[in-house]
């Protein structure tokens, strides 16, 4: 039986509207394409609009001895010198005139005394960099963007989600996707595909991340021939939720450090100088997530397992203005009053820096039409990622994609749809429905959690990794044969059996990474290699697909530009 | 551990009941937390919007025991547990399925709203105290719980003739912009239908977020509206610079 579809057809299809794919239609609207966004929320719901910290820009504006060169000094040493350095250096320059361009478009950030965008300090960050609304810079700049691209006139396809990427030949030709509230089909036709779907925490049972958070655009793009790229580098936040259970893992943002927030464990010590006694509570993710980890490993946590985080030595109002969320969050959620006692935080996944490897310039992947940007791509932030770096990310490298992708639909000829591919996607969709048996879909789902949770965390080593390896394998059998009940109606249990799928296989090429390097670096924290090693220092781990095989290479890493390492060897 | 009983509404546009599920209480427990628990052990197929799950994203509205909230906001503690506890969707959308409604008029709305347009001159230069007023209304989620409540949505239905209090916030933010250049009261009278405002307050109660909706929002703007329509020495020049009514 043949599944009746719908069909659009654009220039250029985005996949994914947070601050990179929004950013990226703006662009490519700019430059006379037809524009499709799809999402699988509500427009204005993305991700983004959970950042919190802040925007990094190299403004001067409370600092006036900032520059690109110190930006991108401090992104490439947080980042372990793994970064594509290009990446690095275009990212740093141009943030800051994104940030212009926000305001330009009606963002709305706090100011200086003399009326100009304030900025705050955050971990890994030389000067006070971080332009900022309180402790809510992620929707400020996702309704900016939002209501900049509505206006300009982009097709919005909400609550829709791709399933499969689909080839003419080589390149790149369209989508197949369905709508979560009826399930039924959709083809997309386009010449050019940014994806822009983010990060992968909801394979880890404690994450800051939401629902949608499944790997998809990685995986599509995978099984559509791109290599991914840094996939062992997953960043744990320092500072989650721990209690109530409920709420565990919910973000508690950088800033509260960056506005003085003192972490101690339970016998009152500032444990941070015993770890980084030179930055303290504002050293890199890396260290003090594994610092919290470390401290509560060894019998020094709280009653719940995590650390004190304490802002209420600063003066209530102060508080509540420059970290409004933060006081209702735990005020809500954990009866806490930040104001006047510590919070109780633990390391938590947060964020991906590895993904779809990409051209620095053009944000293209190795398959022709195909372009990917923010959490999704890998290369600007090499082994970890700075605080306040991602948002400027996806405003910097979101824009180039839109710019390229623009070109390269202009450049590019008529391009077929394949039923054949079309057909065997439906038909993969509609399986789970006919199986009688088989596991739910939520079963599965939370045994991944598990494995990745216990055997690919914080601390790795050989015997966990292929032990999670292993698990994976079965899961993957598992998850080919979930059962899946009701009906295509906005079900969610059907589209978690989807998701699923991305994320297995996201998990894998994350495992198979980090069981390779044999090296501690960054996010990736090898017990049994606990110590840098230089032969790694020049490699990326690159992840392709081989037919049914999940393959694995090393990519050695360009050499850097004298003036750049000049700029880097600074101190 | 002791359970908690809820009745949740299952159903399509056509037809729904509340059905009954058992749900084991934790700590510090949220409505939503229950509702994850149904989907992974119950209803797989039940049908719920979330995002965030932290109150930053407004998207996991609906009425808990009669009132609008945000679900992972709305702690178990807090709700009698000796009954059942009821989560229907919100009443001023038509029901996609379960507790999932049809919001996209709100998005229809947003579009017709005039986008900020900055004034030529401006040096983008602001001080902290006129920006505060404005980044209240910036607080906004969208959770469209105010929409939900506002009568002329809820009882009325007038969605053809009124925009209702979320795009009210909106404006207000473009119209108390420091650099914004237009004015959109045009718009507020006509196509948005301020007038329609009886000013219940209604909206401000249910805001997650704490906006002021009525009083810095509603109230303004409705002030703007009158200057420039009803006041007899604009109404004049309007009428000498030939401008439309």
């Amino acid at each position: 039986m043949t599944e009746k579809y719908e069909t659009r057809e654009h220039d250029i299809l985005i996949i994914g509207a947070g601050g990179a794919g929004l950013r990226a239609a703006i662009e490519a609207l700019a430059q006379g394409a037809s524009v499709g966004v799809v999402c699988k929320s509500l427009l204005g719901k993305a991700h983004t609009v959970m950042a919190e910290g802040g925007i990094a820009a190299a403004m001067s504006n409370v600092d006036a001895a900032d520059d690109w060169r110190t930006h991108f000094r401090d992104t490439m040493r947080g980042g372990k010198f793994l970064n594509n350095w290009r990446m690095a250096q275009i990212h740093a320059h141009e943030s800051p005139e994104r940030v212009r361009e926000l305001e330009q478009w009606g963002a709305l950030f706090d100011r200086t005394a003399d009326g100009n965008i304030l900025q705050r300090a955050f971990g890994g960050h030389s000067f006070k960099r971080l332009c900022h609304v309180g402790d809510r810079t992620g929707l400020e700049m996702i309704r900016t963007l939002q209501d900049r691209g509505v206006h300009m006139g982009f097709d919005v396809y909400m609550e829709c989600a791709i399933t499969r990427l689909l080839k003419d030949g080589e390149r790149i030709a369209g989508a197949l996707g369905y709508w979560r509230e009826n399930g039924r089909f959709i083809v997309f036709k386009a010449k050019s595909i940014v994806i822009a779907t983010g990060g992968i925490g909801k394979a880890w049972r404690i994450t800051s991340n939401s629902w949608e958070y499944t790997g998809d655009g990685m995986a599509l793009a995978y099984d559509a021939g791109a290599e991914l790229m840094d996939m062992e580098f997953v960043q744990f936040h320092p500072t989650g939720m721990v209690w109530p259970p409920g709420v565990q893992g919910i973000l508690v943002t950088e800033a509260v450090r960056g506005e003085g927030g003192v972490l101690t464990n339970k016998d009152g010590e500032r444990f941070m100088q015993r770890y980084d006694p030179k930055k303290m509570e504002l050293s890199t993710r890396d260290v003090v997530a594994r610092a919290i980890y470390t401290e509560a490993r060894e019998g020094r946590g709280t009653e719940h397992g995590g650390a004190y985080l304490d802002i209420s030595h600063k003066p209530a109002e102060y508080v509540k203005k420059k970290l409004p969320s933060m006081y209702h969050q735990f005020r809500e959620l954990a009866d806490v009053d930040i104001t006047k006692g510590p919070m109780e935080v633990g390391p938590t996944c947060h964020y991906m820096m590895g993904g779809i490897r990409v051209d620095a310039e053009s944000a293209q992947t190795n398959v022709p039409g195909l372009f990917a940007a923010g959490e999704a791509a890998a290369g600007l932030h090499g082994a970890n990622r700075l605080g306040g770096n991602s948002l400027s990310d996806l405003l910097v490298f979101g824009r180039r994609a839109g710019l390229a992708a623009a070109a390269q639909a202009k450049q590019t000829g008529p391009t077929a749809i394949d039923d054949a591919q079309v057909k065997d996607g439906t038909r993969e969709m509609l399986e789970p429905f006919e199986r009688s048996d088989g596991d739910s879909p939520y079963d599965v789902h939370r045994d991944l959690q598990e494995t990745m949770q216990n055997y690919v965390g914080i601390f790795r080593n050989e015997e966990d990794l292929d032990r999670g390896l292993n698990e994976l394998q079965k899961l993957k059998q598992r998850a080919a044969k979930v059962r899946v009940d009701g009906s295509r109606l906005f079900n969610p249990g059907w589209h978690l059996a989807r998701d699923l799928k991305s994320m297995l296989t996201v998990s894998e090429a994350v495992a198979l990474s980090a069981l390779e390097r044999r090296e501690s670096r960054g996010a990736h924290s090898r017990i049994d290699y606990p110590n840098y090693d230089e032969q790694w220092s020049k490699l990326n781990n690159i992840i392709a697909r081989d037919g049914e095989t999940m393959r694995l290479r090393h990519r050695t890493i360009a050499e850097m530009p004298e003036d750049l390492k000049q700029i880097v060897e600074q101190t | 551990m002791a359970d908690a009983t809820f009745e949740v509404f299952r159903g399509d546009r056509e037809s729904g009941e509340l059905l009954e599920y058992h749900v084991p209480i934790a700590p510090g427990m949220v409505v939503l937390d229950a509702l994850h628990y149904i989907q992974a052990h119950q209803a797989p197929d039940l049908a719920v919007r979330w995002n965030c799950k932290a109150g930053k994203c407004g998207s996991c509205s609906a009425e808990v025991n009669g009132r609008p909230r945000l679900t992972c906001k709305t702690r178990l503690d807090a709700l009698p547990l000796d009954e059942p506890i009821t989560v229907q969707p919100m009443k001023a959308f038509p029901v996609l399925k379960d507790l999932v409604t049809d919001v996209s008029w709100n998005y229809r709305v947003n579009k017709k709203i005039l986008p900020f347009t900055p004034r030529p001159d401006a040096e983008w230069k602001m001080n902290q105290r006129e920006v505060d007023r404005v980044q209240e209304f910036r607080k906004c989620i969208e959770c469209f719980l105010c929409q939900n409540v506002c009568h002329v949505l809820r009882d009325h239905d007038k969605k053809e003739q009124f925009g209702g209090p979320r795009f009210f916030v909106r404006v207000a933010g473009l119209e108390m912009h420091p650099l914004d250049s237009l004015s959109r009261t045009q718009l507020l009278k006509n196509e948005l239908g301020i007038g329609l405002c009886n000013i219940t307050k209604c909206c401000t109660e249910v805001c997650p977020e704490d906006i002021h909706i009525t009083d810095n929002a509603i109230i303004p703007l409705k002030e703007r509206v009158v200057d420039d329509f009803y006041d007899p020495v604009r109404w004049f020049l309007r009428k000498l610079a030939g401008r439309k009514g």
